[in-house]
């Protein structure tokens, strides 16, 4: 049997209304990644994750657990997993990740800490008000309980004294960006991709790459956000020679990440299309969003590196001292 | 076929829904990283002429989409296709998978 829909998208929605997340991670896996960056507590600017890097080794793990029981009698049981999620919290327990892993992924927003104040910016992190934007129920067509959600996130912005976001994931730039202003009343941020606001600054690279490299542009990004130049021109800065896939751009090709919760197997099949299209081009692939990361790393073959931009332009820009 | 010409606007109630522009001419079909032959364009004239039956028969193409625009960026009608799919994702949570609620 395939994944069950009604039983998936009902939990993902009681974990949205009730645990404010589509994986309820817990606070201490959620702000372990800052622990000694000391970040200003809030602000009028805040570095907001929406939670999505630290999210992606519980994906990964639901992602591997998933695959298994599609097409097997074992779906039959979730509706009760539904039922019994609703008094605990499963996330835990059907997403296991290994401490490493999670560190692997926290290093992607560390990297980009040290870009922005390379860069000069200053900004504040709101550590356990930090919240998941809620980018799944949207995709998903949970719209009341997403419009209960984006709500509370706007009255925990407009606690904290938030003015302007940066943020790190096209899910939840444009979250903030498109979604909630239609959703929520009087919603009101100045929301910037960490890649646009970098990208205006004047960087230089102090160990410049001198490498080539292919891009996958996100779709969110490319197509919802018109992010398309920031990452080419911090890459170019860099010393990264790109080549662009044939589709890429406002034409590049989704990796599959959209549908591993309730389709893995068709998932799968688009990340190994997108992984051939790329290795046409080049073995090094740069990617710029955690979900495309992942989708992609779990496709590609052992001849093709997988980068997320963040690693690239932290080597070049911010290379640590010998 | 049933028709019912008040469909859209109870589909409508979750959210837009607007496929008039839509000329039929396959260029999102054509493009569609899964290929998915019946999303968008037969699935949304059905939609207009308000056979909600091939709605609710189509769940499993109606989740699938990647939601990706690469159709919508080449569409020559300008339709909001990643949209509509999201209303009619929004209208079978709410009217057969029992999550009104979510």
């Amino acid at each position: 049997m395939p994944v069950p829909i009604s039983a998936t998208l009902g939990m993902l929605g009681d974990n949205l209304r009730k645990r404010r997340s589509a994986l309820p991670l817990g606070r201490r896996v959620s702000t372990a990644w800052a622990r000694g960056l000391d970040l200003p507590h809030g602000g009028s600017t805040v570095l907001y994750t929406g939670q999505m890097w630290q999210m992606v080794p519980a994906i990964n793990a639901m992602s591997r657990q998933l695959s298994k029981y599609e097409n097997s009698r074992l779906t039959g049981l979730f509706g009760f997993a539904r039922t019994l999620n609703r008094l605990v919290n499963l996330t835990p327990l059907l997403a296991r990740t290994k401490a490493s892993e999670r560190r692997a992924y926290n290093e992607r927003l560390r990297n980009i800490v040290r870009l922005l104040r390379a860069a000069g910016v200053e900004f504040g992190y709101l550590y356990a008000d930090d919240v998941y934007a809620g980018g799944l129920a949207h995709d998903e067509g949970l719209d009341r309980a997403l419009e209960e959600h984006a709500r509370w996130v706007w009255e925990v912005f407009r606690r904290n004294g938030v003015r302007r976001v940066i943020t790190v994931d096209p899910h939840t730039t444009n979250m903030l960006r498109s979604v909630f202003p239609k959703l929520v009343p009087g919603f009101s941020l100045e929301v910037r991709s960490y890649l646009e606001v970098l990208a205006e600054k004047r960087l230089t690279a102090r160990a410049p790459l001198e490498r080539t490299a292919t891009i996958h542009d996100s779709c969110v990004y490319a197509r919802y956000e018109n992010v398309v130049e920031p990452p080419r021109t911090l890459l170019a800065g860099a010393g990264v020679r790109l080549a662009e896939p044939e589709l890429s751009g406002k034409m590049t090709f989704c990796c599959g990440g959209p549908i591993e919760m309730l389709f893995p197997g068709k998932s799968s099949e688009v990340a190994t299309k997108r992984i051939n299209q790329l290795k046409a081009v080049d073995s090094r692939v740069v990617t710029a969003c955690p979900l495309c990361y992942a989708n992609l790393s779990r496709a590609a073959p052992s001849d093709v590196e997988i980068h997320d931009i963040s690693d690239y332009l932290v080597e070049a820009y911010c290379p640590v001292e010998a | 076929m049933k028709t019912d010409p008040t469909f859209v606007d109870t589909l409508r109630l979750g959210g837009e829904f607007d496929a008039r522009m839509c000329m039929n001419c396959g260029v999102c079909t054509a493009l569609c990283p899964l290929g998915l032959e019946i999303l968008p364009r037969k699935l949304f004239r059905r939609v207009l002429l308000g056979d909600h039956t091939a709605v609710e028969g189509q769940e499993t193409t109606i989740f699938s989409c990647l939601l990706c625009r690469l159709c919508e960026q080449n569409c020559p009608g300008g339709v909001h296709i990643a949209e509509n799919v999201r209303t009619l994702r929004t209208y079978l949570n709410r009217e057969v998978h029992g999550l009104a609620e979510a």
